[in-house]
C-alpha cells in the first residue's frame, strides 16, 4: 500500500515542500530510501525501525520503499525522520492514511520513539501555511515557535506515539505555556528580555561617542570605533541594538526563522534586534554564508540587527571583501552547483579598531609604532569597507570624574529620539528604495538634502582645503541630515554640518604624511 | 646631461662601486676606508680579487661611465670642479664624484661654493619617529626654508621625510642625500617624495654611480655627506643607537655646530637626541630661530613668523585647551567646558579654519 505525507526541507533559509512517499510490497524484508538524501537521511532507516518498535507499533517485515520528492532537491539532516516514520505507519495501516492529507510532519526521532528538538520549525510552519495545509506536527519544544504563523493548527508532540494519536484524531495537545527559555515575548513591539539587555544607562563618560551612537542609530549609519584597548568600544557597540527602533512583527518573524534554522534560539518570537560579533579568525563563508550545503553566515544572522567586527584590522582582507555585496545590496547570493541561494543581509555594520598596531597612537610616551607600522595598519583598514563607514568615533578612556558621575542618558530616552528621527526620514524617503539616511545613494542625497547657507559655505570650505574626498562629502551630508532630523531642523544647519564633519573619517591626505 | 667630471674622479667612483661588496666587510671603519687612495683601497679590501680589480681599474672606460650617468638622467660633479660643494672638502675622504638628479644649474647655487656653509641645514632623525617628532621636523623644515635656508636630509622614512616635506610645504627646494644611486629612490616607498624634491627645484644627490646596489656601508657614508654639506646638523629624534647620532658625530668631528630638539625623557625614540643634549655637544633647538641664532649670532637673522588671525572668541577656550595639551576631543571639551553637542561642531570649526589638525587616534594638535 502507498502512503503520502508532506514535510519540508530547509533550503538556505527557505522551506521547500517535500513529499514523503512510502510504499509497502510483499517481498524480502528491506527498507530503502531514495530521493537524494544525505548520510543522515540514510541513517534514519535505523532510527525509524527502532522508534516504531519502541513506540508499541510493529515494523512491517516486508519490502519498504520510501521516496523523498522532488528528487532533484538535496535533502539534508534528520528532520525527515518523523514524516518517514508516519509514512511507514500509514502504509502499514497502523494510522489512518486519509488523515495525512491535512498534515505536515517535521522532526527528528530518537531510538526510543521520542521526537527530538529540531531546528527550523518556524520556516517549516511558514511552508505549511503557504502550501495550504491546516495542521502541523512538530517537536514539542518547537510548538510555540511554529505557532507564530497564523491560520495554522500546531500540535507539539513529544513522541511518535503522540503524533499517531493526533493523526488518529484521539488527542490534540494544547500549546505549551511560555517557558523561561523563551528568548522573547511574542508581542508586536517585542521589547523582550529588557532586564538582561545592556542599556546606555550603564555608560559613564563617553559624551561624544554617546552622541555619535545616537546619530548612527537614527540614520542607520555604519560606524567605526577607533580607540586604545580597554576604552569601551565593545561596551558601546553592544548597546546599539537597545536604541534602534523596535522590529516590526514581520521583521521579528524573519529574524526568528533565520535563528531557528541556525539552531541558535530557544523558543518563541525573538524581540530584540540581533547583535552578532564574530571573531576575527572567521572565514568568508562563515561571515556571509556558504558551505557545500549553504548555511546562513554571520551577516545573515545579523539581519535587521547589528554586525560587530571587533579588531577590524585583524580580519582577513578576503573575508572583509566578501562583505561588499551584502553591504551594497542588502542580500548575498551563494551559488552552489546549478542553484543560487539568496540570504538577506540588512544589518548595521559596526567595527572597532585600534588606531595603530600597539593601540596607543598619539600618546607619545606609550605608542611604540613607527610610521611604517602606521602605514601598514591604515593600508589594512583602507578599501571598500571604509567607504561604507559614515561615522568615525574616537573612543577615549573615561576619567575618574566621569566614572563617578551619574548616567547621562538611557536607552529608552535615546530610542525615543531615534524613533522620532526615523519617522521624519520615512516620511521624506517614502517611495524610494532607502528607508533611512544611511541607505541614501548619491542621487537621493542630491534630491533630499537641503543645507542652510552657512552650512553650504562650511561644506565648500572643507572640500576646498582637502579635508574631504568626493565620497567623504556624501558621507558627511548623510550624517548631517540625520543630525538635523534628530534636532528637528528642516534644513541642515551650520552646527549640524560641523558636528557631522567632526565625526568623519580622516581623509587620505591626512592618513599619510605628504610624501 | 652635463657630466663635467674628470676621468680620474669617475674612475675612482667606479672603483668604490666595484669594491662595494668588499668595503661592506670593513664598514666599521668606513671613514678611514673611504679616505684611502685608489691603490691603498684595492690593497686594503680587495682580498683575493686584488690583482683582477687592479687590471680592470687600469682599463676602465671613462666615457662609458659618463654615458651611463647620462642615461640615468644624472649630472655629475667631481672634486676637481670649482662648482664642487666646498663643505665636502672638510671630509677626510670627500666623494670623488657627486651624482645629481635635478637641475644642475640651480643645484650648484644651492650646494656649492662658500655660500653653502651658511645656507644649508641638515635635519635628521629616527625612522620610527613619534607624531610629535614628525610635527617638529616638518615645521622646522618649513621654518628654515621660509628663512631662506636649504634643508638637507636623507629622505629616509620618518623624520627625514618630514623635514623634506616641510621645506616643500614652504615651496622651497630641498636636497636629499641618498645611500644608493641618486636616480633611484631609497627606500622605494619614497618614490613620490623623490619626484617632488626634483620637481621642486631641489636635488637628490649621491656619491654612488647609477646601477650600483645598496650596501650597508653606504648609510654611514651617506651620513658623512649630509654632515659635510650642511653648516649645521639638527637631530630631531634619535634612539640610542640611531644612525642620526653618527651624522651628529661626523658633523661635530668636522667642527660644524650640532643641535638637537629636546624630546620626552620617557620616549625611547628621543633617548639618543636627549643624550646628545645632556653631553653638551648639541645645543637646544626649539625651532628655526634657534638654528639661525646659532649660525649667525643671536638676533642677526629673524625667522619669519607665520601670521595667523586670532580664533573667533567663542572658540578661543577650546583652542587654549588643546594648546595646553588636552589632545583628545573628550579632554579638550571637558577642559573648555563644552558639551558634546556644541563641542564637536566647535572642534570641526577649528580644524576647518586651520587652527588645529587631527592626528592619528583622533588627537588634536595646534597647527604649526
Amino acid at each position: 500500500m502507498l502512503a503520502r505525507i508532506v514535510t519540508f526541507a530547509i533550503d538556505g533559509i527557505d522551506p521547500r515542500q517535500v513529499w514523503v512517499e512510502v510504499d509497502i510490497r510483499s517481498g524480502l524484508p528491506a527498507f530503502t530510501i531514495v530521493g537524494l538524501g544525505d548520510v543522515a537521511v540514510r541513517e534514519s532507516r535505523d532510527r525509524i525501525r527502532s522508534a516504531i518498535a519502541n513506540s508499541g507499533f510493529e515494523f512491517p517485515q516486508t519490502r519498504i520503499t520510501a521516496n523523498l520528492a522532488p528528487a532533484f532537491l538535496r535533502k539534508v539532516g534528520p528532520g525527515f525522520d518523523a514524516a518517514l516514520a508516519v509514512g511507514v505507519l500509514a502504509a502499514s495501516e497502523q494510522v489512518p492514511a486519509e488523515a495525512l492529507s491535512a498534515y505536515a510532519v517535521f522532526g527528528e526521532l530518537s531510538l526510543s520513539g521520542e521526537l527530538r528538538d529540531s531546528p527550523g520549525a518556524l520556516a517549516v510552519a511558514e511552508g505549511a501555511r503557504r502550501a495550504g495545509l491546516g495542521r502541523l506536527i512538530v517537536p514539542r519544544e518547537r510548538a510555540r515557535e511554529a505557532a507564530l504563523v497564523q491560520d495554522l493548527e500546531v500540535a507539539g508532540v513529544s513522541s511518535l506515539r503522540e503524533a499517531a494519536e493526533v493523526l488518529a484524531g484521539s488527542a490534540f495537545p494544547p500549546l505549551p505555556a511560555p517557558s523561561a527559555r523563551d528568548t522573547g515575548v511574542g508581542g508586536a513591539t517585542g521589547a523582550g528580555g529588557a532586564a538582561a539587555e545592556p542599556d546606555l544607562a550603564d555608560i559613564r563618560g563617553h559624551a561624544a561617542p554617546l552622541l555619535a551612537l545616537e546619530i548612527a542609530a537614527a540614520g542607520g549609519h555604519n560606524l567605526l570605533f577607533e580607540g586604545a584597548p580597554g576604552t569601551g568600544k565593545t561596551m558601546l557597540a553592544r548597546r546599539i541594538p537597545s536604541i534602534l527602533p523596535a522590529m516590526t512583527r514581520a521583521e521579528a518573524i524573519e529574524v526568528t526563522r533565520i535563528h531557528s534554522i541556525a539552531g541558535l534560539h530557544a523558543a518563541g518570537l525573538i524581540g530584540a534586534r540581533p547583535f552578532r560579533a564574530p571573531h576575527h579568525t572567521i572565514s568568508s563563508s562563515g561571515l556571509v554564508g556558504g558551505g557545500t550545503v549553504p548555511r546562513p553566515g554571520e551577516a545573515t544572522l545579523a539581519h535587521h540587527g547589528v554586525l560587530f567586527l571587533d579588531e577590524l584590522a585583524e580580519f582577513q582582507r578576503t573575508t572583509l571583501d566578501a562583505l561588499r555585496q551584502p553591504l551594497e545590496d542588502g542580500y548575498v547570493t551563494i551559488v552552489r552547483g546549478q542553484r543560487a541561494l539568496v540570504f538577506p543581509t540588512r544589518f548595521m555594520l559596526v567595527a572597532a579598531t585600534n588606531p595603530c598596531p600597539c593601540g596607543f597612537a598619539g600618546v607619545d610616551d606609550r605608542c611604540r609604532c613607527g610610521e611604517v607600522d602606521l602605514r601598514r595598519h591604515s593600508r589594512r583598514l583602507s578599501g571598500p569597507l571604509l567607504d561604507r563607514m559614515d561615522l568615525l568615533i574616537n573612543v577615549e578612556r573615561p576619567t575618574e570624574q566621569d566614572l563617578r558621575a551619574p548616567a547621562q542618558t538611557s536607552s529608552a530616552r535615546a530610542r525615543e529620539r531615534v524613533a522620532h528621527a526615523r519617522e521624519r526620514q520615512r516620511f521624506r524617503l517614502a517611495g524610494s528604495a532607502a528607508r533611512c539616511n544611511g541607505e541614501m545613494d548619491s542621487r537621493l542625497v542630491r534630491r533630499h538634502i537641503r543645507l542652510e547657507e552657512a552650512a553650504e559655505d562650511a561644506l565648500a570650505q572643507a572640500y576646498a582645503v582637502g579635508a574631504l574626498s568626493a565620497r567623504g562629502r556624501h558621507r558627511v551630508l548623510r550624517v548631517a541630515q540625520t543630525i538635523a532630523d534628530l534636532s528637528g531642523h528642516a534644513r541642515v544647519t551650520h552646527g549640524d554640518l560641523l558636528t557631522a564633519l567632526s565625526l568623519r573619517q580622516r581623509g587620505e591626505a591626512e592618513r599619510t604624511l605628504a610624501a | 646631461m652635463n657630466v663635467p667630471a674628470c676621468g680620474r674622479c669617475l674612475a675612482r667612483s667606479w672603483l668604490v662601486a666595484r669594491l662595494a661588496g668588499h668595503i661592506d666587510k670593513a664598514r666599521s671603519r668606513i671613514e678611514q676606508v673611504l679616505a684611502l687612495d685608489d691603490e691603498e683601497l684595492i690593497e686594503a679590501v680587495g682580498g683575493r680579487e686584488k690583482a683582477h680589480v687592479e687590471r680592470e681599474f687600469e682599463g676602465v672606460d671613462v666615457d662609458a661611465l659618463r654615458g651611463r650617468a647620462c642615461d640615468a638622467g644624472l649630472d655629475a660633479l667631481c672634486r676637481c670642479d670649482p662648482a664642487y660643494p666646498a663643505g665636502l672638502l672638510a671630509l677626510a675622504g670627500p666623494p670623488a664624484v657627486l651624482y645629481v638628479a635635478g637641475d644642475l644649474e640651480r643645484v650648484v647655487d644651492l650646494i656649492s661654493g662658500d655660500a653653502l656653509l651658511d645656507d644649508a641645514v641638515a635635519i635628521v632623525g629616527a625612522r620610527r619617529a613619534t607624531g610629535y617628532g614628525l610635527d617638529v621636523a616638518r615645521s622646522l623644515g618649513r621654518g628654515l626654508a621660509v628663512a631662506g635656508m636649504t634643508v638637507v636630509s636623507g629622505m629616509a622614512v620618518g623624520i627625514d621625510s618630514a623635514a623634506h616635506a616641510g621645506a616643500l610645504d614652504a615651496g622651497m627646494p630641498t636636497v636629499a642625500v641618498l645611500p644608493g644611486p641618486a636616480d633611484r629612490p631609497y627606500p622605494a616607498s619614497r618614490r613620490a617624495l623623490h619626484r617632488r624634491i626634483v620637481a621642486g627645484g631641489g636635488a637628490a644627490v649621491s656619491e654612488i654611480p647609477p646601477g650600483t646596489s645598496v650596501w650597508r656601508w653606504m648609510f654611514p657614508a651617506r651620513n658623512r655627506i649630509i654632515a659635510a654639506l650642511a653648516a649645521m646638523t639638527v637631530v630631531v629624534e634619535a634612539g640610542e643607537r640611531s644612525g642620526s647620532l653618527v651624522t651628529a658625530r661626523l658633523a661635530y668631528d668636522i667642527w660644524r655646530p650640532v643641535g638637537a630638539v629636546p624630546g620626552r625623557v620617557t620616549t625611547p625614540q628621543a633617548a639618543g637626541s636627549n643624550a646628545l643634549l645632556a653631553s653638551g655637544r648639541a645645543s637646544v633647538v626649539r625651532g628655526a630661530q634657534d638654528v639661525l641664532d646659532r649660525l649667525f649670532g643671536v638676533g642677526e637673522r629673524i625667522a619669519p613668523e607665520p601670521r595667523r588671525p586670532p580664533p573667533p572668541a567663542e572658540l578661543a577656550p577650546l583652542l587654549a585647551a588643546i594648546a595646553e595639551g588636552h589632545e583628545t576631543a573628550a579632554a579638550a571639551l571637558a577642559r573648555a567646558g563644552f558639551d558634546a553637542d556644541r563641542g564637536l561642531a566647535a572642534l570641526a570649526a577649528l580644524e576647518l579654519a586651520g587652527f588645529v589638525t587631527r592626528a592619528a587616534g583622533g588627537r588634536f594638535r595646534v597647527a604649526s
